[in-house]
């Protein structure tokens, strides 16, 4: 264009200047394109996005307390629990106020169940409060401080209350402090007593079961991978078969085949006392414990680690390894410095989509796990549909999730979000 | 492949050590089932050596030897322990024929690099036979399920009847419960009610989104793409949770204020959830496909006329049908193969198929769910054949030879 000479702005054929001409140009092609994603992302922030946060939400929400209970929470915020003596009677009166209203709608129970997670006791002391504070007569002036006590031991004790002013503020770190086995008190963060201790220990063990899973499949994943990238393009896909019938294969129906093969009186206990190998009343016991989950998530997840390995192994030159033959390197040194560092993001890639998927794993540790083998999934699950500790359920899912996030992270600067392959 | 090394009969120490260690490892497994394994590892190295020595230097007819052997061993098999020990007992006489002459004759060297040392061929022979055992590895708990699901008795395991190839060990009973019994059929289609829905609504907005993320000016790409493939990312249970926290306000909301009924809200919730959990599926397939698709042919379309949906219909859907399809395949093996967020979000009325199963693994009921499990293999082995056969013509379309 040096060879046109203009003295103002280049113009478009339409008469306005190039440069707004394209700008425009561009702004109705980013609309566009934003157009076309917008149904999309607006779903999948209203159906997952939100649902996830709002429960991410539940692990520090607290209001419950002081919604069904606002006279008591505002008069226990003068007690000092320190001074060792028990509330006076205006905070009774505003108990006995508050219970009245809550067992009229019913509510009696269910904050007592909130409080029963942090204390047991709680829940049949409100029950059994909430049953007589129906009859209670709020205008006679009668001192409530007695008849409570009168009713129900507990609320003489000072601990009841100084637990219920610990719990009384509606954003709590309760949940987060139960889900790492710790406590919230008056006295601030505490370890949980020994008994109770359990969710640090299965953190630990999903970690751990997790860790063993994805070495189990790098050192299984990697020979498969390796020779399907070096076998000639037809035994490469007919062998590539036998990896993805089980990829393609439903998790429930290799899930249930784990069950038939481990089961003590499973195909694979039966072969080995047929071959005589075990006796028939020393069968080996490798279900519904930690090896029964191993076993069976190492053969549900391997086709995950074989096919990213695959794909990176393919673009490896063979090349390269017999120029380091050539040169003089023996077979294992022309593997380690020469193949092996340049199939490393394949294992990178393999290892992190393992762990990933395996840290959140469900299903296949509830059934072939038994107590030794679950995850903390299964908590989580146990929390939202038996123990109904929703908040805890909560907390625990949202520390779950941040490792996976964390981990997705590291994915994406590893190998990129957008060069994700299916099959 | 074409023969790279000149093969030379072996000297005869080299074939008795490897025939010998065969025999010695199938003679452990029929010595130590019969009481002592020293024993029958001995006498199988000893018997395999004998027939390699008789048949390289008496008979010294490959055919006739191998036809011998085969027979001798499948008929002791019969002998010892009547059908299943004769296959058993074939197999082994088949491929230990074989092995006599494949490492007399040498041709174990026939496609190897002629300057290998002996360590390397032993190593290249090694490493196949590990690669080998992962393989059977993974396809062992897929094929054991198959012939179980046949089972007359109401066992997991394998009846003596059934290893005896008795007809009477077999039967369909187990088929005819899942096609009879109302719990199976009822979730079976409820299966066939969810996936489907769910499929269509994740493809066409999907394929929308794709469409739309393949653009050349995109602001926030990166951050729209990591939104939209968090579902996959997003452990299940945590999916499930949310959701169920989520859908259950909801549900309440419909059925509420808009007075729906209570089944259909429930189908609605499940649904929905089931198409949240295909998009990342169909978004990664789809754009992977746009990636090769060339610009140019929508501009001609334009520059005859053509309107952008006439362009996207005529033009640029028949070019990556194949992609859209292969993420429908995915997303609809998603939902169907979903348990995790329909036992969260869905009710009695919605169990799937899936659900079903997972309730009977828990209570162990019956060897039915070993024919469902059969069947949806059929199932996943269709679609993967109709996979490949989509990513075959999707190359072919783009002008790659299909490898």
């Amino acid at each position: 264009m040096s060879d046109i000479k203009t003295n103002g702005p280049v113009l478009a054929a339409d008469g306005t200047p190039l440069k707004r001409s394209l700008a425009r140009a561009l702004r109705v092609e980013k609309t566009r394109a934003l157009m076309l994603i917008a149904p999309l992302l607006i779903f999948v922030l209203i159906s997952f996005i939100i649902p996830i946060v709002s429960m991410l939400f539940r692990s520090v929400d607290n209001r419950i307390v002081e919604d069904t209970m606002p006279y008591t929470v505002a008069a226990l915020k003068t007690w000092d629990a320190s001074s060792g003596a028990l509330p006076d009677e205006p905070v009774y009166a505003a108990l006995a106020r508050d219970m009245k209203a809550a067992a009229e709608k019913k509510e009696h129970t269910r904050i007592g169940g909130r409080l029963n997670y942090e204390e047991s006791g709680f829940s049949s002391l409100f029950r059994k409060t909430g049953r007589a504070a129906k009859k209670f007569d709020l205008d006679s002036g009668e001192p409530f401080k007695a008849k409570l006590i009168d009713i129900h031991k507990d609320w003489g004790k000072i601990e009841t209350w100084k637990i219920m002013q610990t719990h009384s503020v509606d954003y709590t770190n309760g949940y987060f402090l139960n889900a790492v086995d710790m406590k919230r008190t008056p006295d601030g963060a505490q370890m949980q007593d020994d008994d109770k201790r359990v969710l640090l220990k299965l953190f630990g063990r999903t970690m751990w079961m997790s860790l063993v899973i994805t070495g189990m499949c790098i050192l299984l994943g990697y020979p498969v991978a390796w020779i399907l990238a070096n076998l000639p393009a037809r035994q490469a896909n007919l062998l590539m078969i036998l990896v993805l019938l089980p990829f393609w294969t439903s998790l429930l129906v290799r899930t249930s085949a784990w069950k038939v093969m481990l089961q003590q009186q499973g195909v694979i206990n039966d072969v080995l006392v047929w071959l005589g190998f075990i006796a028939d009343d020393s069968r080996l016991i490798i279900i519904n414990n930690a090896t029964g989950t191993i076993i069976a998530m190492t053969h549900i997840l391997l086709p995950f680690m074989i096919l990213p390995m695959y794909s990176v192994m393919q673009t490896i030159q063979p090349s390269y390894l017999r120029a380091a033959k050539s040169l003089g390197a023996t077979n294992w040194t022309a593997f380690w410095r020469v193949y092996f560092p340049q199939s490393i993001p394949g294992i990178g890639a393999g290892s992190i989509l393992v762990f990933i998927l395996a840290i959140g794993y469900y299903i296949t540790p509830e059934i072939v796990g038994g107590n030794k083998g679950v995850f903390i999934s299964n908590r989580i699950a146990y929390h939202i549909s038996t123990s109904l500790n929703w908040g805890l359920a909560a907390a625990l899912g949202s520390i779950l999730l941040a490792a996976v996030l964390i981990l997705y992270w590291a994915y994406d600067k590893i190998v990129g979000i957008d060069n994700v392959k299916l099959g | 492949m074409a023969a790279l090394t000149p093969i030379s009969r072996k000297p005869f120490w080299l074939v008795a050590l490897m025939v010998g260690g065969f025999g010695a490892f199938f003679g452990l497994f029929i010595g130590t089932s019969n009481g002592s394994g020293i024993t029958g590892a001995i006498v199988g190295a000893a018997l395999m050596v004998g027939l390699a020595w008789a048949y390289i230097n008496l008979l010294k007819n490959e055919p006739v030897g191998r036809g011998i052997t085969f027979a001798a061993f499948g008929i002791a098999g019969f002998a010892a322990g009547g059908l299943p020990t004769a296959i058993l007992g074939a197999l082994i006489g088949a491929l230990g024929g074989w092995l006599i002459y494949w490492a007399y004759e040498g041709r174990y060297r026939a496609y190897l690099a002629p300057y290998l040392t002996w360590q390397q061929v032993l190593w290249h022979f090694g490493f196949r036979t590990i690669c080998g055992v992962i393989f059977v590895f993974l396809i062992t708990p897929i094929l054991v399920v198959l012939p179980l699901s046949f089972n007359a008795q109401n066992f997991f395991t394998f009846t003596p009847e059934m290893l005896r190839f008795d007809p009477a060990g077999y039967s369909l009973k187990h088929y005819q419960d899942f096609f009879s019994n109302n719990e199976w059929q009822r979730s079976f289609k409820n299966s066939l009610i969810i996936a489907p829905i769910a499929t269509i609504i994740s493809v066409t907005l999907g394929t929308l989104a794709a469409i739309g993320l393949s653009q050349s000016h995109v602001p926030g790409r990166r951050a729209i793409m990591a939104i939209l493939i968090s579902p996959m990312i997003v452990p299940l249970i945590i999916s499930a949770t949310g959701m169920f926290f989520f859908y259950s306000q909801i549900g309440n909301w419909m059925e509420g204020s808009l007075g729906l009924d209570k089944n259909l809200v429930g189908y609605i919730k499940v649904v929905l959830a089931h198409a949240v959990l295909g998009i990342p599926f169909v978004i990664i397939t789809v754009t992977a496909t746009l990636v090769g698709f060339d610009r140019s042919l929508t501009r001609a379309a334009a520059n005859m006329g053509a309107d952008p949906v006439t362009t996207f219909f005529r033009v640029q859907m028949p070019l990556i049908l194949p992609g859209v399809i292969s993420g429908g395949l995915f997303a609809f093996i998603t939902s169907f193969d979903e348990v995790v967020v329909v036992l969260f979000v869905g009710s009695a009325s919605q169990k799937t198929l899936p659900w079903q199963m997972f309730t009977g693994l828990r209570e162990q009921i019956s060897p039915t769910i070993l024919a469902v499990a059969t069947i949806l293999v059929v199932i996943s082995i269709a679609l993967l054949t109709t996979l490949e056969f989509l990513r075959r013509r999707s190359e072919r379309l783009r002008g790659m030879s299909p490898s």
